[in-house]
């Protein structure tokens, strides 16, 4: 199997514009995932009952092939960019949730404890002590919410969507290996990249981690 | 919504559709093969790998990289780079689901080990417990519910993943969501992923129901 490198480099600018709308596919269901997981996680660790019921509903989701998540919603939200970000965002789901709960839940007692001796509110004592302590947990979940998403982009191919994975489309339809490689290195690289970039931002946010290093 | 639920019904429950071929049962038991044989190669592979680095501490980076390229590497790119490279076979196949699935066991084979107490592992060797004897005897039985939430993973990504087999015209449960997505038929689909998912939770319950057999002794 050999790669065309004069294919690569007679379309670098297709490559750049799939590039972009594959990352940018990836990060908007991160984000869309933490806007939806954060407050239901921190329903869960409050709530016992719900506990159960939200992280195995998560756990089904989870079970469904992403090809077909795509191709049902699109009675709901068609051929278009919405289907693919809805379906990823299913993805990211399961392991923000749980990686967000189980973040709450390794906060000691006794810390939240001190915080309400001290008088502070409940929601002040989740933004200002329990996000914080659990981030490191929170973050581990992102980095593996990103890495999986920008994996998952590609399934949307089949829905004629699908960023870097419309090469390997391209590639099979044609018979032709090199946008196929092309598209599984940039894959991994972006992947890569993102998940080096994640791992700086927990080292910015997270101050009283480094004294040891 | 209502009238997609009901043909999905009557399209689940009807015996012609279960029957043949190209029937249910069949395409089940596909699913069931590949899903199954992909797992067991893993394991085949991943666990020993896991439990070497675990138990001589050597290669950890590698364990720990493994796990974010197995999530990062493209599934359906993978397919299509070994169907192009070795034809029209299950290989292709076999080699994605294969490489979907180590990673997640070596990872979890790996925590797992580190998670046993070092004071435990150094009062087997001041026993005078042999390598092999620490590793088989005292810390694989300790690392053992981590090692199984690895198997479970890895068989519950497979299984969902086993549905591209359809993609390079082999069987499984993924045909009905691939005929159904050519032919528009959305009930089709809606059944080929119902039970993938069905497939996906009984297989994952059936794991848990041999994790806590395999630790019915076990108190906490």
């Amino acid at each position: 199997m050999t790669i065309d490198w004069s294919w690569i480099s007679g379309h670098t600018d297709d490559l750049t514009t799939l590039t972009l709308s594959h990352l940018q596919a990836a990060l908007t269901a991160v984000l869309l995932g933490l806007m939806i997981s954060l407050p239901l996680a921190v329903l869960a660790h409050r709530v016992r009952p719900l506990r159960g019921f939200l992280l195995g509903l998560s756990n089904v989701l989870f079970t469904i092939p992403s090809i077909a998540v795509f191709v049902l919603l699109l009675p709901v939200s068609g051929l278009t960019r919405t289907t693919t970000v809805i379906g990823l965002t299913i993805y990211t789901l399961v392991v923000l949730l749980r990686n967000t709960v189980e973040g709450l839940d390794s906060v000691p007692a006794r810390t939240k404890e001190a915080a309400r001796a001290m008088g502070t509110r409940p929601l002040r004592t989740l933004l200002t002590v329990e996000f914080p302590l659990a981030l490191p947990v929170i973050m581990a979940g992102v980095r593996i919410a990103t890495v999986m998403s920008i994996s998952l982009v590609s399934v949307a191919t089949y829905i004629g969507d699908g960023g870097l994975g419309q090469l390997f489309t391209d590639g099979f339809q044609r018979n032709f290996p090199t946008p196929v490689i092309v598209g599984v290195v940039l894959t991994l690289l972006l992947a890569v990249v993102a998940d080096a970039l994640l791992v700086a931002l927990q080292y910015v946010l997270t101050p009283w981690k480094r004294r040891r290093a | 919504m209502y009238e997609l639920l009901k043909n999905l019904g009557i399209w689940l429950t009807s015996g012609s559709e279960w029957a043949g071929s190209d029937g249910i049962a069949h395409r089940l038991a596909e699913h069931l093969q590949y899903s199954l044989l992909a797992t067991l190669i893993a394991t085949a592979i991943g666990l020993p790998l896991g439990l070497l680095i675990g138990h001589t501490g050597r290669g950890a980076f590698l364990a720990i990289n493994l796990a974010s390229f197995g999530r990062a590497l493209p599934t359906v790119g993978l397919v299509v780079l070994v169907f192009l490279a070795g034809g029209l076979s299950m290989l292709p196949v076999y080699v994605a689901l294969v490489a979907l699935a180590v990673p997640a066991i070596v990872t979890n084979t790996y925590a797992g080990m580190t998670a046993v107490d070092p004071d435990v592992r150094d009062a087997a060797r001041g026993q005078g417990m042999r390598g092999h004897q620490v590793l088989f005897q005292v810390e694989l039985p300790l690392a053992l519910p981590l090692i199984m939430t690895g198997l479970r993973l890895a068989l519950i990504q497979v299984v969902a993943t086993a549905t591209i087999a359809a993609y390079v015209s082999f069987g499984g449960l993924g045909r009905y969501v691939f005929d159904g997505l050519a032919q528009r038929d959305l009930v089709q689909v809606l059944g080929g992923a119902v039970l993938v998912a069905a497939v996906a939770v009984v297989l994952d319950l059936g794991l848990s129901g041999l994790q806590r057999f395999l630790f019915r002794h076990r108190t906490a």
